[in-house]
């Protein structure tokens, strides 16, 4: 939380600052956050009017800058005024009684502390998105993305593989939670009538979501085996094969749709469900790589042969990677098939796999934090450029390249995620609480 | 037969495509353990700027200003994108590559990719979007072999092809740069101790790469001369699939690979309806890589240890 307060006007005193916001915890600045969404939820179509904008700015005055530079003092006004002033106001205030909240938290278990923020962050990204239909689906697709980054990192990242199949991994599971919902809920020209009645499709939705995960699962067999043999460039031809063969395979099969693609996914994907999911999948996959089989991954990484004599399984540790990756990899299709409400073949080709590979480089490989920097600055910096239109496809690259160049391996990489440092208590006399 | 004689004769077409392609990548991809994702990209600037120049020269002949047969006009737009291609590759080395060399492999790789997806807008922005059609130079002449229908522009195709590729087996087998080069693929630590520069090479390596891309590029807008700015990703991709197969450290592996490729695609697509041809034909790669998993004629890669 030090880069916010770096920002502040006031950062040409950083010691001072530091005073006053280096105790603030997480759950503070969490409040403040909520304060912030709430004022904008009273008084963010007022206030517009007032500083001159039609509307709401939807990604914080950024497409205000691109499309409408006068209008600009009036966004930034806004953003000040909403955002930045009962954030400040409420972390600043809130600092001592949220240390003794957060301590308190702690006591009943540290699960039910990163539960309670959870809930917390949801509550203002909820009231965040509420205001308008295109938020809600940038949020949506940020979060899908933070699962598909992560899941990727794991091989790219923790395992030093250059595994170009996931965008198959997200057909397959898009294919396959879409054939399950398609047939079991809804009346459509693919799969005929309904077997089941619709008011179960949402809470069965989970199942096929790990159905569309198992098929992907299936699928990194094919990759996983020849791994065995194989490692560096040649698993990486071995795995853009598998994507040229997922690709053309599901172009090939009618009942499928073919190259038309299937639509009319019922709309399962809301905003508690998508987060939900990427919650437990950040949660599962960092609670992966810090156990005995993902300090494995990393030791194949760095020395498979030494790996080998140190008692570590290689074909087991490989073999579970590649399909717990996929896994995930599949579940975030399926979620990104029922948000989109249409998938066909050609979504899942090279382009989305130079994207999903920028956000892993970008973030910082063989780290979560990194993963979800990563998917969280190119999904909204994709948005908010959007303005620009044609130069957004030379800024963001360029912008990569630059990252490349100055930090090889990505801005937060080889960085451990650990929630539960992340929701303690910062001040000296609540630390006790803290493990 | 003679369909299948026909379809040999479209197979070595489209393979010269792949192969050229993909000898650049693979000599960058052999000297400097690079993946060079630009090249398919690259590959689509050559082609873009042998449209400009060659539509420039056929203005020019039809103004008067110099009057050149066709031919004639098709060799200097060859040599003149190649050049020109060679000052672009040697630019993306210079920006996208050269800080990286120390940095993991991967890491280049992303910064390859990055400059396709510049290229590839930067040609939007200049053009738009609308396709753009090549210049027909030379007349096509139909010839009719036992039934095989043969053009002159396929048969040059292949011959131009293949002479570039054995100019630059030459090149390299028996220069004193390319003995630089294959010295570098072999170690790239200890060579540049014993006075040849890394830098230089490397410069080398992506201009030489860089100028068959645009020679193929070319040659297929002269095949299939509908030119635009997204039709290098497919190649290259591709590409990078023969260059891998062909085996580290081969140069001719790759050629030999993306004429496999070619000659795979076009059967698989006789034989088979032609929307399984990318099935068809990666799961033949992918079968091959797992019984030979280091390519065609690349060294046995392993990181086990071998006792």
């Amino acid at each position: 939380m030090q880069t916010v307060s770096q920002i502040i006007p006031a950062a040409d005193k950083p010691r001072r600052v530091a005073r006053v916001f280096g105790h603030t915890p997480f759950l503070a600045w969490l409040l403040g956050a909520a304060a912030a969404v709430l004022l904008e939820h009273l008084l963010g179509e007022t206030f517009a009017g007032l500083v001159g904008l039609s509307k709401v700015p939807v990604l914080f005055g950024l497409m205000i800058l691109m499309s409408k530079p006068l209008l600009f003092p009036g966004a930034l006004l806004y953003v000040a005024v909403i955002y930045l002033l009962p954030l400040l106001c409420v972390a600043g205030l809130l600092t001592r009684p949220a240390n003794l909240v957060a301590a308190a938290l702690l006591r009943f278990g540290p699960a039910f502390a990163v539960i309670v923020h959870l809930a917390l962050f949801y509550g203002v990204l909820h009231f965040w998105a509420d205001i308008s239909g295109y938020r809600e689906l940038t949020v949506k697709f940020t979060l899908i993305a933070v699962l598909l980054t992560l899941s990727l990192n794991l091989i790219n990242g923790y395992m030093g593989e250059f595994s170009c199949s996931h965008p198959g991994f997200m057909a397959l599971g898009a294919y396959g939670a879409s054939t399950f919902t398609l047939t079991l809920f809804v009346n459509n020209p693919l799969f005929g009538k309904a077997l089941l009645p619709g008011f179960l499709g949402p809470w069965l939705f989970p199942l096929g979501l790990v159905f569309g995960g198992l098929l992907a699962s299936l699928g990194a067999l094919l990759i996983a085996i020849p791994s065995f043999k194989t490692r560096g460039d040649y698993l990486a031809i071995i795995s853009l094969a598998f994507l040229f063969i997922v690709k053309s395979l599901l172009e090939n099969l009618p009942f499928l749709g073919g190259p038309r693609g299937m639509g009319g996914q019922p709309d399962y994907a809301g905003l508690p469900v998508v987060f939900a999911w990427t919650a437990m999948g950040v949660w599962i996959m960092n609670n992966y790589v810090r156990s005995t089989l993902g300090k494995s991954l990393n030791a194949i990484r760095d020395d498979e042969a030494a790996a080998e004599a140190m008692s570590v399984d290689t074909r087991h540790t490989k073999m579970t990677a590649f399909m717990f990756a996929a896994f995930w990899a599949g579940v975030a299709g399926g979620l990104f098939a029922h948000v989109m409400r249409f998938i066909n073949p050609a979504t899942f080709g090279v382009q989305r796999l130079a994207e999903m590979l920028a956000m892993v480089y970008f973030g910082g490989l063989n780290s979560v934090y990194g993963s979800i920097v990563g998917a969280v600055s190119l999904n909204l910096l994709g948005e908010a450029l959007r303005p620009l239109e044609l130069f957004k496809w030379i800024f963001i690259p360029l912008l990569l390249i630059l990252v490349m160049i100055f930090r090889p391996t990505g801005l937060l990489a080889f960085r451990e995620f650990d929630a539960v440092r992340l929701v303690r208590p910062l001040d000296r006399d609540s630390q006790g609480g803290a493990p | 037969m003679t369909y299948f004689f026909q379809n040999v004769v479209n197979a070595l077409q489209w393979g010269s495509f792949y192969a050229l392609i993909a000898l650049g990548y693979s000599m960058v991809y052999s000297i400097l353990m690079l993946f060079n994702f630009a090249h398919g990209d690259i590959f689509m600037v050559g082609a873009y700027i042998g449209f400009g120049v060659a539509t420039l020269l056929v203005a020019m002949s039809a103004g008067g200003a110099i009057v050149l047969p066709g031919w004639l006009i098709l060799i200097l737009t060859i040599l003149i994108s190649m050049f020109l291609t060679a000052l672009l590759g040697m630019f993306v080395e210079r920006v996208g590559y050269r800080p990286l060399r120390d940095a993991p492999r991967a890491s280049a790789a992303i910064t390859g990719l990055m400059i396709g997806i510049i290229l590839e807008t930067g040609n939007l922005w200049l053009l738009g979007a609308r396709r753009v059609s090549f210049p027909s130079l030379i007349q096509t002449v139909t010839y009719d072999v036992g039934g095989v229908i043969l053009t002159n522009k396929k048969i040059m195709i292949v011959l131009v092809a293949l002479a570039f590729m054995l100019a630059l087996h030459l090149f390299v087998r028996h220069s004193k740069w390319g003995m630089a080069m294959r010295a570098m693929a072999f170690d790239y630590v200890v060579v540049p101790l014993m006075g040849v520069s890394i830098n230089t090479i490397a410069r080398m390596t992506f201009a030489i790469g860089s100028a068959l891309a645009a020679v193929a590029g070319i040659l297929f807008s002269i095949a299939y001369p509908v030119l635009d700015p997204y039709m290098g990703i497919v190649f290259g991709w591709k590409a990078f699939v023969a260059a891998i197969l062909g085996g580290r450290g081969s140069i001719m592996g790759a050629a030999l690979a993306g004429f496999l490729l070619g000659f795979i695609e076009i059967f698989v697509a006789m034989a088979f309806p032609s929307t399984l041809r990318d099935l068809i034909a990666y799961s033949i790669i992918m079968v091959i890589l797992v019984f030979r998993p280091h390519g065609f004629f690349g060294e046995p890669y392993s990181a086990k240890l071998r006792l």
